[in-house]
Formats: structure tokens, C-alpha cells, sequence
């Protein structure tokens, strides 16, 4: 199975919600980014996002934006990430999503990517710009090459729209809690509960709430409506002020341990099947 | 020519795709609002009222219709084609720009935004943009490349004294890429509240068309003044190509008529050397940025690369999704001109006829200085001159080292 749907099930079983934490491959550079992960893993992140770095990300805030130049700078490619998964696979079965932008799958050709991803570990594709009205081939290819295709909701999506979504996703379906690119905030938008709970209207999906959390207390109170919560820019934040430090893998790792504990005490959305 | 219709109600198709090209390759926070843009967009052209509104700020505001112009002496000076220049420079704010944002503004305010932003590489769609924003009272931001902001300083003065407010973007080569990523920033945070005014035929659907649409009427005037003044359809059409959106208002009204050759002229920049010009049809391939599919400059991981021109509205790494359509139809010719072409046509066209166009009309004007000798006296070319100069007096001075008299 699936290690991301493998992961949802044994956390429904555990009874406990999920920590998905983004960071840009190859930022500082890729030896940091399998460093970072296996530790990850060990410090309770349930999903790692990983950011392959695009020279014109424009859904990203500027915490993720300097980390794709960081990224790209330190000459982080497509391939070159692919190849750090299998170095990380060597090491951890933790499940791993790549953020990408689908300029990067387009030029080599989706077909093959999208099979050179799952060849080297990756669990599943959140690609930005690629809603699903133009994703028909797309979703095929993952499928028959068994990678969860991740789609995002957002506040600005109808019910009808919903409905047409949620059903194609795998895995889990991210639900963006603002308006806005990637990016901290200082508090927790009021949209969430309701569009979680319109979004179990029409999928048995998990769900992952992103965007914007930057802090424990934030972490537990979006982990009341969803099966898993997403952070990235407070963590990518400390990887650019530690990025260069021999501490950086524990510091980081520290902060994404207490995320882990802050949301470990909170019971399942989901009844236990 | 094959008789082939190219502008047809199916092109684009209900997605926005114009063949393989185009469609809407956006974060999920825009799809929903870009379809509301878009039924507004089909409502408004359909009813007489709003087009009723539109022309007459076009004719009373904006300066419509304008003049197609014979330019004798440049025509006698190249000895070959009868030359004749549809003058959007004489367009209130200086280029064609304002009739798309004049036209945007107006769906604007039927949607209820109370707030304009917009993106601009030479600062002529940045104007435009705050003069319909200062027109009707609404709030307006502008993003422009940093390096732009500088070479094209005048604008900037403009659009401050209009009342937006213009944000110098300094990620990446701090041009025009730049500037869309970061208006698409501030669209995908206020989107509520928010109109985007693109500048240009690009971006995710229904930008593509419904620029084009509100730029047709270069072509359509176009159409009737050459049928009145020589009794007979044009040979060549040239029009300079950023995204796009001048070439195809003048080259739309004329698809259908297959005797009509078109020929866009992109930025050849120092030539064809990689992150050397902007010419996209040369040196670029297919690929999707800022929300639509079309030919850009690329390199082979897909990282879109550095661009360059003289001209900040030329200097651009893809195209608008209906020209690579066009290209691919070999319907229309594309090539380019270099920085030093589009300088020297700069300078002639002052020269012979006292017009000073925008460096980025100059590479059209470069185009009919290739084409023009090679054909017969009776031949006859429209070429767009789609904005003023005036921008670019001081950047042109230094370029070809003109002094201030001791």
C-alpha cells in the first residue's frame, strides 16, 4: 500500500492526528534535506513535503520563496532531488510528497516524471498550479504508477466545486485555511471548521489543513478539524537561521517534536473503521 | 494561404485552450474566481449597455478611433512597400494599453472590486491601469520589476502622481516575470475584494481572450481605414510581440482573410544566445508559467531562464497562448528584431517622420525596415506603432550617446 494511505490508517488506528511538515529540497543543500528528514521521521512527522525548488513560485510567500532560491543556488534539480529520496529510503519509510509546480513535471514530460518519482520513493505529487480540470492524463499516470495525487481546497472553492474534487484526491486533500500564498500568521482562520466539515460531505478522504500555522497553540487548535495539519514556513524560517549551523538538523527538529507533541493528545476526527 | 478559419467563437474552447496552448494552470484559490471573471467577462460583452459605456469612454476618454497613417518618407526612404502605421501612440496615456484596461475597469466595477491591481513591464499597462483606476475612484497597486522601475522612470513618476501606489519587486531579474508572480501574490491573498488587471494576452483563461477582445478595435479600425483609403486589404501586418496583446488586436479582424500576411516581431536582444533576448519562438519551448501553456525560455529542467531586451515590454520569457497557436498554424510568421535594429528604427522613425515610438514599437518598425524593400511599390503594410516614446527618451540617449548642447 501507499506508504501516505498506509500512514492515515495506522494514525486513525492509533487514534491520533497527523504532522505533514514542508520544507524546500535542497535548502541549504540536499545533504541537509536527507539529514532533516530521517530526523523527521524520528521526531514524530508523520508526511514529508518537500519542495523542489522552481525558479517562479508564485503561490509561495517570501519565507518559501528565498528558500527556492537557497534551494536553487545550491544547484538542487529535479533529478538530483529524486536521487536524495533514494538516499532517505536507505533510511526511513516515512511517506513524502513533493510540492512542485508543474512546469517541472511538463518539461521532461509527465509520464516519465511522474514514474521516476515513484521509482526513487515518493508517495505522492502536490502540484501547485495543476487543478483538475487540467490534470486528466496526470491522474491517470499516478494512479496506474501508484502515487496519491494531492489536491488542494480553498476557501474560495463552492460546494460544487468541492464535490468535483474531493473525490479525485488521494491520500489526503489539503485544505488551504486562507486566502494567500504560503506564509506564518498570527492567528487561525474562522473558515476552517466549516469548509472541513462541508469537504466530509463528500469525500471519506483525510484531510490536512495548512497555511499559515506557525506555532503549537496553532497546531492543536487546526488539528480539532482534521486529520492531519500542515506546517512549512515556521519551519523553513529556522532553516534559513540555522542553515549554516552545525546544530541546524536538532534545532529544527526540536521545534517539529513539539509540534509532533502538541497534537499527539488530540483524539481522532475519524470513528476507528 | 489555405482558407482556414483562424478567429471562430470555438477558439478558444470553453477551457481557454487555443489548441494545445493555453487552458488555466492556476493555484486552486483562483479557479473559482477566474470562472466568476469569466461569466462576467461572456455577460458584459453581451450586453449592449456595457458596450455602450466602453465606447464611449473609448472615444471620448481614451481617443478612439485612431488614425492609420501613411508614412511617406520612411515609405520612399526603403524604395518598396506603401507603409502605413496605425497610430495607438496618440491613445490618451500614450500606448494600446488602455483599451483593455479601460475595458477591464469597467468589469471591474460590475463585479463589485473596489480594488485594482495590475503588472507592468514598461510602465505604459501600469499607467493605463492607474489612470482607469484614478477615473472611477478605486484603490490601485502596482507591480513592476526593480531594474524596470529604473530604466523606465518616467512611468513610475505617472502612476505615482494618478495615485497607485507602485511596488518596486526585487526577486529574480526584477522585470516583468517578476512583477506577474508578485501581482498573483496579491490577487491569491485579496482576491475577494481584488480585481487583476493582466496587461496583456496572457495568464490563465479568460485573460488571453478577453485581452485580445478588448484590443480587437486596433484591427477592426484598421480594417476599415486601409478598405477606405487604398480600396483594398493589406499584405503584412506587423505588430511587436511581448505577451502578445497589440499583435493580436490588429492581427484578430484580419484571421480569416488568408490573402493577409502577419509577421510579430519579438526582442532579439543581443541575438539568439541563451538569456541573451526574449525571443520565444526562437529559442524556447513548450512549458507552462503564471497560469497558461505556451512557448517559453526554458532551460532543461524546466527553471525558466533569464531574458533580455532593451525594450522592458518585449523583455519577457513566454508568449501569449493564441500566438503560439497562430505560429504552430503557420498562420502567422514570427521573427525578431535585435536591440541594435530596434534602436535604429527608433531613430529613423523620428527622423523621417517625426514619430517617436516606444522602443518596444520600434521592433515592429525594424520588422517593415527588413520586409519593406524586398516587395513591390504597390504592396501594402500596416504596422501597429503601439506606444509613444516618450518613456524611453533619456534610455535611448545613453544608448546611442546623445548629449545635452555645452
Amino acid at each position: 500500500m501507499n506508504r501516505i494511505e498506509q500512514r492515515f490508517l495506522d494514525l486513525r488506528a492509533a487514534g491520533r492526528k497527523g504532522l505533514v511538515v514542508y520544507i524546500g529540497a535542497g535548502d541549504p543543500n540536499l545533504s541537509a534535506t536527507e539529514a532533516l528528514a530521517t530526523a523527521f521521521d524520528q521526531a514524530g512527522v508523520d508526511i514529508l513535503e518537500l519542495g523542489v525548488p522552481f525558479s517562479d513560485p508564485l503561490a509561495d510567500g517570501i519565507v518559501n520563496q528565498l528558500a527556492a532560491q537557497r534551494g536553487l543556488e545550491s544547484g538542487t534539480t529535479p533529478p538530483k532531488v529524486l536521487q536524495s529520496i533514494q538516499r532517505i529510503r536507505t533510511q526511513s519509510e516515512i511517506p513524502i510528497v513533493l510540492y512542485i509546480y508543474f512546469n517541472l513535471l511538463h518539461r521532461v514530460g509527465v509520464d516519465r516524471f511522474i514514474r521516476e518519482a515513484a521509482a526513487a520513493g515518493v508517495d505522492g505529487l502536490l502540484v501547485l498550479d495543476l487543478p483538475p480540470e487540467e490534470s486528466v492524463d496526470y491522474e491517470a499516470l499516478m494512479v496506474t504508477a501508484g502515487l496519491c495525487p494531492i489536491y488542494l481546497i480553498a476557501p474560495t472553492t463552492p460546494e460544487a466545486r468541492i464535490a468535483f474534487i474531493a473525490p479525485r484526491a488521494k491520500g489526503f486533500i489539503y485544505y488551504i485555511s486562507r486566502e494567500g500564498v504560503t506564509g506564518m500568521q498570527s492567528k487561525v482562520s474562522s473558515t476552517i471548521a466549516e469548509m472541513t466539515r462541508l469537504i466530509r460531505a463528500h469525500s471519506q478522504t483525510p484531510i490536512a489543513v495548512g497555511f499559515g500555522i506557525s506555532n503549537a497553540d496553532q497546531a492543536r487548535e487546526v488539528a480539532a478539524h482534521a486529520e492531519a495539519i500542515v506546517v512549512g514556513s515556521a519551519i523553513v524560517s529556522r532553516i534559513a537561521e540555522h542553515g549554516h549551523s552545525p546544530d541546524l538538523v536538532p534545532r529544527v527538529a526540536s521545534f517539529v517534536a513539539e509540534l509532533s507533541q502538541a497534537i499527539r493528545s488530540l483524539p481522532s476526527s475519524l470513528p476507528p473503521s | 494561404m489555405s482558407s482556414t478559419q483562424y478567429a471562430t467563437p470555438s477558439m478558444p474552447d470553453a477551457q481557454g485552450h487555443f489548441g494545445p496552448f493555453g487552458g488555466r494552470y492556476v493555484p486552486e484559490t483562483l479557479v473559482h474566481p477566474l470562472q466568476q471573471l469569466e461569466d462576467e467577462y461572456w455577460r458584459a460583452q453581451q450586453d449592449p449597455d456595457f458596450q455602450q459605456e466602453l465606447d464611449y469612454y473609448l472615444r471620448e476618454f481614451v481617443g478612439r478611433p485612431t488614425p492609420l497613417y501613411y508614412a511617406e518618407r520612411l515609405t520612399r526612404e526603403l524604395g518598396g512597400a506603401k507603409i502605413y502605421l496605425k497610430r495607438e501612440d496618440l491613445l490618451h496615456t500614450g500606448a494600446h494599453k488602455i483599451n483593455n484596461a479601460m475595458g477591464q475597469v469597467l468589469l471591474a466595477r460590475r463585479m463589485g472590486k473596489t480594488r485594482i491591481i495590475g503588472e507592468t513591464g514598461a510602465g505604459q499597462h501600469g499607467v493605463a491601469t492607474a489612470t482607469v483606476a484614478a477615473m472611477f475612484g478605486m484603490q490601485c497597486v502596482i507591480y513592476m520589476g526593480a531594474v524596470d522601475c529604473k530604466r523606465q522612470e518616467l512611468n513610475v513618476y505617472r502612476m505615482k502622481m494618478l495615485g497607485a501606489e507602485v511596488v518596486a519587486v526585487k526577486a529574480g531579474q526584477q522585470t516583468l516575470k517578476e512583477a506577474v508572480n508578485e501581482a498573483m501574490r496579491d490577487w491569491v491573498t485579496h482576491v475577494r475584494s481584488t480585481h487583476y488587471i493582466l496587461g496583456t494576452a496572457y495568464g490563465a483563461h479568460p485573460y488571453p481572450v478577453m485581452v485580445r477582445n478588448f484590443h480587437r478595435i486596433i484591427g477592426d479600425e484598421a480594417r476599415r481605414q486601409i478598405l477606405e483609403q487604398e480600396k483594398r486589404l493589406p499584405d503584412i501586418l506587423i505588430a511587436c510581440v511581448g505577451g502578445g496583446s497589440n499583435a493580436i488586436g490588429l492581427f484578430y479582424p484580419f484571421l480569416n482573410d488568408p490573402s493577409v500576411r502577419m509577421l510579430g516581431i519579438e526582442a532579439g536582444g543581443e541575438g539568439i544566445l541563451p538569456e541573451r533576448h526574449a525571443a520565444r519562438f526562437q529559442g524556447g519551448s513548450l512549458g507552462v508559467l503564471q497560469g497558461t501553456r505556451s512557448y517559453i525560455l526554458q532551460d532543461a529542467f524546466g527553471q525558466i531562464q533569464l531574458t533580455h531586451s532593451v525594450s522592458a515590454g518585449l523583455d519577457y520569457a513566454a508568449v501569449g497562448p493564441e500566438h503560439a497557436w497562430l505560429r504552430d498554424e503557420k498562420r502567422v510568421d514570427y521573427d525578431y528584431a535585435t536591440d541594435t535594429e530596434a534602436l535604429d528604427a527608433f531613430m529613423r522613425l523620428a527622423r523621417l517622420e517625426g514619430i517617436i515610438p516606444a522602443l518596444e514599437s520600434a521592433h515592429a518598425v525594424a520588422g517593415a525596415i527588413k520586409v519593406a524593400p524586398n516587395l513591390s511599390k504597390d504592396a501594402l503594410i500596416i504596422v501597429n506603432l503601439s506606444g509613444r516614446g516618450d518613456k524611453d527618451v533619456m534610455h535611448a540617449a545613453q544608448q546611442i550617446g546623445l548629449k545635452l548642447p555645452d
